[in-house]
């Protein structure tokens, strides 16, 4: 297992304002996996990944990467270990996609981030992989939402990283890009042999496209499965608090009951 | 854009500064033969001895004052910039130069008058005014870390950085009420803004405590273009966000306070130089940046001080020429952002 928690408690605030959204979690993420977080807004999702990418303390447990304490790597360290594709949707600085993918190359790099041929390499291959390359000299504002996640994602690649953390990366995405996006983490994981782990609202892609589901319910319970035994469980309709919006397994999708029926 | 313009940008920049220092060096209030510039830079003397003297210890320590102060405070607005995710950052606008201004006042006008003016020149004078200044930098920009964990919106940071700027303008009025004439002259002369003031004297202290801290800018410059991913990209990327931010507010108050100290509470340069140097490069990337930066403001101050002294009716304080560079860029950069 690349990453374990033990007994993780997670949530916001310090101190007398701290509120523990989840806890009591012992979850794994596998090299060569993709596993999707699903749950309602507010529910915990981008607490735990926040937890899980250490920018944010736990508030009990531990969490182990790579075998080693989490909590005892330094910021380098853990820079080679987890790659990040955070929901910002604006990204500062009138930098290049090229531009934006090489600092990913920063964990590897010396005092002045200078690149050596090899390091240029793998920039170009993993905007190769992310489909992007032939955006590398376009400047990432004068990017489409999805062309802007796969040059995040590029970024993440680059860092060459076991582990890749994505916070809801198809929020902003029609559905085209969002298919994309999918199949591309999708191939990531597979191909790459990557431990992928991502937020997500979109059910039916990730019921089709994820090994596993960390599934939130409502009560803040969270069910860690393959998609198919979390379908047949009927766990899925334990996520929303109204009880009229029910899950369609043939649809892959959540449906409003009316109450004629 | 490519090295190669990048180099061929850098080497023309380089060109034009040159242009300029040599154009400073010929051009001033007093007028100087060419020829005999030349035979006074070469080591022969003009034969007239005020000639020399204006040559050597005026114009000369001038360009070099002129020159490192505009990089400096240039350098200062660009990590201000990037350190606040904010365009409009600048030490002048932040309040961070009027915090120095505060300091000076307080030594030049609190401690008697003569400590550090124009009438002082000895060392500890120098010494005296600089440290209020650093002082001053570095409690305006640690209000402003304090407040920036309060307020997470970058414009309401620019604003109460207005406010304390105010505030220390105020409590330098209250100063000025009190003060003796002598205090109250050398502050006002001060308060103009010149690169006249460091001289062959100080020259060496001023010109080493600004390169040690455009180097320590330099070695920044991978924090730097990480953090403009914004701070939890960073922190991905293995930056240690809050020791580098210190460090990035350490250099801008070491290279804000010096030059306010020696060279009064300059305006715009700090603002105005990184958007130049953007709208050149047409990137964000400090690799970059920096260097054509440092270029730029030392060849912006440089032209600010030629202008100042060719004028002719007496010299125009700096102060008065920085805006009139400044404005119509910054309204060009405001209204080129959407």
């Amino acid at each position: 297992m690349l990453l374990t928690t033990h007994n993780l408690a997670v949530g916001y605030g310090r101190g007398k304002h701290r509120t523990t959204l989840l806890s009591g979690l012992n979850l794994s993420l596998a090299p060569g996996e993709m596993v999707a977080l699903l749950g309602k807004n507010g529910v915990g999702k981008s607490t735990l990944l926040r937890a899980l990418t250490l920018s944010t303390p736990p508030h009990d447990g531990t969490i182990t990467i790579d075998g080693q304490d989490a909590s005892t790597l330094s910021p380098r360290q853990l820079s080679r270990l987890i790659g990040l594709v955070a929901t910002t949707r604006a990204i500062a600085g009138a930098l290049t996609v090229e531009e934006i993918v090489a600092l990913g190359r920063q964990p590897h790099t010396g005092l002045l981030g200078r690149l050596d041929s090899h390091d240029r390499d793998i920039v170009n291959k993993a905007m190769t992989d992310a489909d992007i390359a032939h955006k590398a000299h376009n400047n990432i504002q004068d990017l489409s939402d999805g062309e802007r996640q796969k040059a995040m994602i590029a970024r993440a690649l680059a860092q060459e990283t076991p582990i890749i953390i994505l916070d809801e990366p198809t929020a902003f995405l029609d559905v085209a890009s969002r298919i994309e996006t999918m199949q591309l983490l999708h191939s990531l994981a597979h191909e790459h042999n990557k431990a992928v782990l991502l937020s997500s609202h979109d059910i039916a892609q990730s019921l089709m496209l994820a090994d596993r589901l960390w599934l939130i319910t409502r009560d803040r319970q969270l069910i860690a499965d393959t998609p198919e035994r979390i379908t047949a469980s009927g766990a899925m309709n334990r996520v929303f608090d109204n009880p009229a919006i029910t899950f369609s397994p043939t649809l892959h999708d959540y449906l409003l009951q009316s109450s004629s029926h | 854009m490519s090295t190669a313009r990048y180099i061929l940008l850098v080497v023309a920049l380089t060109a034009v500064l040159l242009a300029l220092a040599v154009a400073c060096l010929l051009w001033g209030s007093v007028d100087i033969d060419a020829a005999a510039v030349w035979q006074i830079i070469a080591g022969n003397g003009s034969g007239n001895r005020a000639w020399d003297i204006i040559v050597l210890e005026s114009r000369l320590p001038m360009i070099a004052t002129a020159a490192l102060a505009g990089a400096a405070l240039s350098v200062a607005g660009l990590l201000l910039q990037t350190t606040f995710n904010n365009p409009l950052a600048g030490p002048s606008i932040l309040g961070v130069s009027t915090g120095a201004g505060l300091g000076v006042a307080i030594v030049l006008l609190a401690l008697g008058g003569t400590i550090g003016s124009d009438m002082d020149t000895s060392l500890s004078g120098y010494i005296a005014t600089l440290t209020g200044a650093l002082l001053g930098a570095g409690a305006v920009l640690a209000l402003l870390m304090f407040f920036s964990t309060l307020v997470k919106s970058s414009t309401m940071l620019l604003i109460i950085g207005i406010l304390v700027s105010y505030l220390a303008s105020s409590v330098i009025s209250l100063l000025n009420s009190v003060a003796t004439e002598e205090g109250l002259h050398s502050y006002v002369a001060w308060g103009f803004g010149s690169f006249q003031g460091v001289g062959n004297d100080h020259l060496a202290l001023f010109a080493g405590i600004i390169v040690t801290a455009l180097v320590a800018a330099a070695l920044m410059v991978k924090p730097l273009n990480a953090l403009l991913l914004g701070t939890r990209y960073a922190r991905n990327l293995g930056v240690n966000t809050d020791r580098a931010r210190n460090l990035l507010l350490l250099i801008t108050g070491i290279l804000t306070a010096v030059v306010t100290a020696f060279c009064g509470p300059i305006g715009f340069l700090g603002l105005v130089v990184p958007h130049i140097a953007r709208l050149m490069l047409n990137t964000g990337n400090h690799n970059r940046l920096l260097p054509v930066t440092i270029i730029t403001g030392a060849a912006i101050a440089l032209l600010c001080s030629l202008l100042s002294a060719l004028s002719p009716y007496g010299i125009i304080p700096i102060n008065a020429i920085t805006p009139i560079i400044g404005v119509p860029i910054i309204i060009y950069v405001l209204l080129a952002r959407k």
